[in-house]
């Protein structure tokens, strides 16, 4: 064991309550009403780490110090206030790969200046435990910060999310990460500038190449993965610096990013390995245009749509991200409203992958004033179709796709959907028959008997019916 | 403390990790990420060490600058939070 300088334990104390207090910032999030309660002692845990720190620490230069919070403090909450929710997942990998660049600058602070940290003896020998750490923390860290900034990329539109197909690519990534982790381990023996920087160099590049090759409709699952890293890259610098409030918080946080992406690969019937290997979405715009059979269906007008719903005693909407993307959602809850009004119960069904996150279509929703206790999830919903009049499916598709369950050549064949086909009436607001979801797919639910096309813009489709329900009903 | 203990406290808050967001209602999955990506910013205390310490100015630059990044992570974070939790409303009855 290496001879660290005594901790006081008031200061191991403080550090422990901060992460108590971020295990109860999670634990409120079990419900929406207890989940503000929880924000806040998720603040409150990091008010008490920071403060410990500063008053533990003597400062160089305060002003410095507080000048930097308050920039970060600025940016960081003109951030949040612009932002649009539809933007959130760009906004959540922007956030990742600072974790991840900022877990890299303090690596690299502590393998300069090893003494200030505690981790090197007096020969400025770092200890070899705190050289494993350091590597795998830089390691870690640089991977989430470049995966990130190509996924905010991707997310964004600023780069194509079609897949960027390397040859011999699971060669070069293979060996990359062989090269990285046999570096950390010869960073045991020899702790050479060259060694370190070609560690954060070779991780930065791995980053970068893990995430080229994955497609935009696996993105949901790449944010949540690269969540998972930043918690990781925070527990290696928690054990380099000995400090419980972070190997809390990394052990916390990478837990939840692995099974918020694992929930998003059940939701997708992808395997993790599938996703990673990435490549999902190449070929699908190549197979679905070719020969179409052409299939009768039935068109339908906003009139029809607002008689048949106002008739009903049950209505489901199924929103999917199209209906966000047309900013459909405030007159989808006006339309809601209105129905409520003529007594017709509404509920609202959310699949899994409806947005562009985990729960991203509920906070759309929110946003629009849906009240949550309208909004269900797949598994508690998918039973009350066949009870169901009428089906009101607005901007999804793949989610209420049959061929799921029944088509074993099916893309999507063993995805979880809604069964949308069950109920009396099936209304599918689409912009036009030509086009196919993101697995590029037909849909059966288009020409079944009890289904009415609603063909034209999401938005424009639920002003119609709101218009027609005002005009109509009395 | 030795390298075993902390090792402990790891993995237990491992289980508590998973316990903890397998309870966290999928409607509030986004409001997750988000807070969580504050959290994880907690590494602002390694920054913090770093921007305080004398001996290698590089250092020292390397810690004010990842103090800024955290920082921008901790109230953006939190901020971004707290305004998706104020929309979730439930039914007025």
């Amino acid at each position: 064991m290496h001879d660290v300088a005594p901790i006081n334990p008031w200061v191991a104390l403080a550090y422990l309550v901060a992460g108590v207090f971020f295990i109860l910032a999670l634990r409120g999030l079990s419900s929406p009403a207890s989940s503000r309660r929880g924000n806040r002692f998720g603040m409150a845990g990091m008010a008490i780490a920071v403060v410990t720190t500063l008053l533990t620490h003597e400062l160089a230069n305060p002003i410095e110090v507080i000048g930097a919070i308050g920039i970060g403090a600025v940016i960081g909450i003109v951030m949040a206030r612009r932002i649009a929710m539809t933007a959130m997942p760009q906004l959540v990998a922007a956030f990742h790969s600072l974790v991840g660049l900022a877990a890299v600058a303090v690596a690299a602070a502590a393998y300069l200046n090893p003494g200030a940290f505690g981790i090197a003896d007096a020969a400025g020998q770092i200890f070899t435990v705190s050289r494993v750490e350091m590597g795998l923390g830089i390691a870690i860290g640089a991977i989430t910060f470049s995966g990130s900034v190509i996924a905010f990329l991707k997310l964004n539109g600023n780069m194509s999310g079609a897949p960027i197909i390397l040859p011999l690519r699971h060669v070069i990534n293979l060996g990359t990460l062989a090269a990285i982790i046999g570096l950390v381990a010869y960073f045991t023996f020899d702790q050479s500038p060259w060694v370190f920087w070609t560690v954060t160099a070779l991780s930065f590049v791995i980053g970068f190449l893990l995430i080229i090759p994955i497609g935009g409709a696996d993105m949901p699952v790449v944010v949540s993965m690269l969540n998972s890293y930043s918690g990781w890259a925070a527990a290696a610098m928690g054990f380099t610096l000995h400090n419980t409030a972070m190997i809390i918080t990394g052990a916390l946080v990478g837990s939840s990013g692995a099974i918020l992406s694992y929930i998003m690969c059940r939701a997708m019937n992808r395997s993790f390995l599938s996703v990673i290997a990435g490549g999902f979405g190449a070929d699908a715009s190549a197979g679905a245009g070719g020969a179409k059979e052409q299939r009768p269906w039935k068109p339908g007008s906003a009139d029809d749509a607002a008689f048949l719903m106002s008739q009903a005693e049950n209505v489901i909407i199924v929103p999917g991200y199209g209906m966000a993307v047309a900013q459909a959602q405030h007159a989808l809850r006006e339309m809601a409203d209105l129905l409520k009004k003529e007594g017709v119960n509404v509920k609202y069904a959310i699949h899994p992958v409806a947005g562009r996150m985990p729960g991203h279509m509920n906070v759309l929703l929110a946003e629009a004033n849906v009240p949550y206790d309208e909004v269900f999830e797949l598994e508690d919903i998918n039973g009350e179709f066949a009870q169901c009049d009428v089906a009101f499916v607005i901007g999804a598709n793949d989610v209420t796709n049959p061929a799921a369950k029944t088509d074993k050549s099916s893309p999507i064949y063993g995805m979880p959907v809604l069964d949308v086909e069950k109920a009396k009436t099936v209304l599918f607001v689409k912009r036009s028959m030509g086009g196919v979801g993101y697995a590029g797919v037909d849909n059966d639910v288009f020409y079944m008997d009890q289904t009415m096309m609603l063909l034209g813009d999401a938005k424009k489709m639920a002003d119609d019916i709101v218009k027609a329900l005002n005009g109509g009903g009395h | 403390m030795d390298f075993i203990a902390i090792f402990s406290i790891f993995v237990l808050a491992c289980f508590v990790g998973y316990f903890v967001v397998w309870s966290v209602t999928p409607a509030l999955h986004t409001p997750l990420m988000s807070v969580t990506n504050a959290i994880s910013s907690v590494i602002i205390v390694g920054a913090l060490i770093a921007s305080a310490a004398a001996g290698s100015p590089l250092s020292k630059w390397l810690g004010l600058a990842a103090v800024v990044m955290a920082s921008v992570n901790i109230f953006g974070g939190f901020a971004v939070t707290e305004r998706m939790l104020a929309m979730y409303k439930k039914k007025e009855r």
